[in-house]
């Protein structure tokens, strides 16, 4: 097991280093910031020092370890759109993100759970088929299109529900509602899935054949080892939903990271794109290694693969 | 099996014994004539319509659908129209999944190729790149890149591809490490074959049903990260006929236009639907150990 820990943690720091490099190359590649920061009258003697002002006649390696350094104290420059320093406005809107997504995780087990395990107990059945829709409809309706079609249904056509930004509960549903989709498709599919496996498996016909009422049967002895698998998968959802809220977050105009990330790209604001970028990866490279991690305490047979 | 061997007299000869066989065959109707239509619209757009999806014409503008038999599903707000821009939008999202997809498979078959069969040092240094680009949702590649390279369609191709190659890789690596046990590669070995004809003469074929089976569940994937790209505007340029452009352009009137979001947003969920069920069908015709829960 702590091998195991050791080989996936070491796996995870790679990945982010990759990521790490990826961003600074991307700000590298993207143009040289001593020719924007001088003005059309300066000449080679000004931008040779303004290179030398801002470090950049140093080897690329000393200036990736500055910038990784800087990374690792949250430290990306100021944002010349916002006139702040990126670190700010990242943490300013953190928090929105990560409610927008606690939110719609509720939604999707709370939902998603119950109609999945359902759908197996009443297999065959109307309500199974309507499982069965729902999960494969999940996975194929792309989340910004139903974000749209629910504000047109709830916001403009009856008008029960506000459609923009970030306020009450009420804000939250329908935001929540679309994040959670897909994730809530995928615990209805998983749901089903390994609630039939449990009710199929030995020890559930050795309790229906000493006589055990059929309640008990479904929703003592088999939901009690249905549930294990969706654990993970929940786990790896969490991590996935902070990084799929970028579509919600525009469609909504929710004040997440995800808008922000997108407005540093469209407005070439690089402290704010690797800011953000920075901060979802590392979400959610940390996620799923936790993930990794439970999973293998949970299931044994991965450790030794 | 002397009953299934019988051959009853209508069956053998005719005209009608081929469509027979193959409405035998069992297979995915439904989802099979939506490839077909979407693969027929992408191949022969111009013919199908007679209109051009960038002209604007701002006399027919915001035309709603059935309004007129010329515009079946109206125009847009500068005049479009929307069935044709539709047409031309299956066009957009089967060239970029034909293009990604077959040099992610490229990519990521040879490497799998190599990865499986050499072992080694090799072999763990592709399966740790393949973790890492497993690691990262797509959506960051595509944002990375887009900063780097500017909005386009080959960005978002480039950011498939960047994020395809690894399942392609994983999967015909597993593939490959069974085959290069069995006895016919010891022979090709002891007949003296170079190590570059045995893995493409003898251990590729025996990897193309895995590559079709992946190429094909991941096809409604492909589709829909392209419509996302599109829609968040870091794909194809605006105005381009991209089914996830569309979207995005009816979204701020949608109470007034709401045929403008509608339509498209339906083709992206059937089109998917009938990859992935045709997909399914296909792993589980080609390549039942591949089936999982």
């Amino acid at each position: 097991m702590r091998r195991f820990i050791v080989a996936r943690v070491v796996q995870a720091v790679i990945t982010l280093l990759i990521l790490s490099v990826a961003v600074f190359l991307s700000v590298k590649l993207t143009g040289d910031p001593a020719v924007y920061m001088l003005g059309p009258e300066q000449g080679r003697i000004e931008y040779e020092m303004m290179r030398k002002q801002l470090g950049l006649d140093r080897p690329i390696v000393v200036q990736y370890w500055d910038f990784l350094t800087d990374v690792l104290r949250a430290d990306f420059g100021k944002s010349h759109f916002l006139e702040r320093p990126a670190r700010e406005v990242l943490f300013e809107r953190f928090p929105a993100t990560i409610q927008l997504a606690v939110a719609a995780f509720i939604l999707a087990v709370a939902i998603g759970v119950p109609l999945g395990i359902l759908s197996a107990v009443k297999r065959d059945t109307a309500f199974d088929n309507f499982g069965k829709l729902f999960a494969t409809l999940g996975i194929a309706t792309p989340n910004f299109w139903i974000a749209i079609m629910l504000i047109l249904l709830f916001g403009a056509i009856l008008g029960w529900l506000p459609t923009f930004g970030r306020g009450g509960i009420d804000h939250f549903i329908l935001p929540a509602f679309v994040l959670g989709w897909s994730a809530m498709a995928g615990m209805v599919r998983l749901g089903r899935s390994s609630m039939l496996e449990v009710l199929d498996s030995e020890y559930v016909k050795f309790a229906r054949i000493k006589g055990l009422r059929e309640s008990l049967v479904v929703w003592k002895h088999a939901l009690k080892n249905a549930v294990i698998p969706l654990l993970t998968f929940s786990g790896l959802t969490l991590a996935g939903l902070l990084n799929g809220s970028v579509a919600v977050e525009v469609v909504f105009a929710w004040p997440g990271i995800g808008r922000l990330m997108l407005q540093g790209i469209h407005t070439r604001d690089f402290p704010i794109v690797s800011a953000t970028v920075m901060a979802s990866g590392l979400f959610y490279i940390v996620s799923a290694l936790l993930v990794d991690i439970l999973y293998a305490y949970v299931n044994p047979r991965i450790r030794y693969e | 099996m002397a009953s299934s061997t019988t051959i009853s007299p209508q069956e053998s000869t005719g005209v009608l014994a081929l469509p027979r066989r193959v409405l035998a065959m069992q297979l995915p109707w439904i989802p099979l004539t939506i490839v077909i239509v979407l693969l027929v619209c992408s191949a022969f757009a111009p013919l199908l319509t007679p209109y051009d999806p960038g002209k604007t014409s701002i006399l027919d503008s915001r035309t709603a659908p059935g309004e007129t038999w010329e515009h079946p599903l109206g125009t847009d707000v500068l005049g479009r129209d929307v069935l044709t821009r539709m047409i031309y939008g299956a066009r957009t999202a089967m060239f970029i999944s034909v293009v990604a997809l077959g040099f992610g498979a490229f990519v990521g078959s040879v490497l799998g190729l190599i990865s499986g069969y050499r072992g080694g040092m090799l072999d763990v240094l592709i399966m740790r790149a393949a973790d890492a680009a497993l690691g990262f949702p797509t959506v960051l590649v595509a944002m990375i890149i887009v900063t780097i390279l500017g909005a386009g369609i080959q960005n978002i191709i480039l950011a498939v591809i960047l994020t395809v190659w690894a399942r392609f890789a994983r999967m015909i690596r597993g593939d490959v490490l069974s085959i290069k046990e069995l006895d016919f590669v010891t022979f090709a070995k002891i007949a003296g074959l170079s190590t570059p004809m045995i893995i493409v003469r003898h251990i590729f074929p025996n990897t193309v049903n895995t590559m079709m089976v992946v190429t094909s569940l991941l096809v409604g994937q492909v589709i829909l990260l392209e419509a996302s790209l599109s829609f968040l505007g870091l794909g194809l340029p605006p105005g381009a006929p991209a089914w996830g452009i569309m979207v995005s352009e009816g979204k701020d009137e949608i109470l007034h236009v709401w045929w403008l979001s509608l339509f498209p947003g339906v083709a992206i969920t059937v089109v998917v639907l009938a990859f992935n069920f045709f997909g399914d069908w296909l792993r589980d015709t080609l390549d039942p150990k591949l089936r999982r829960t």
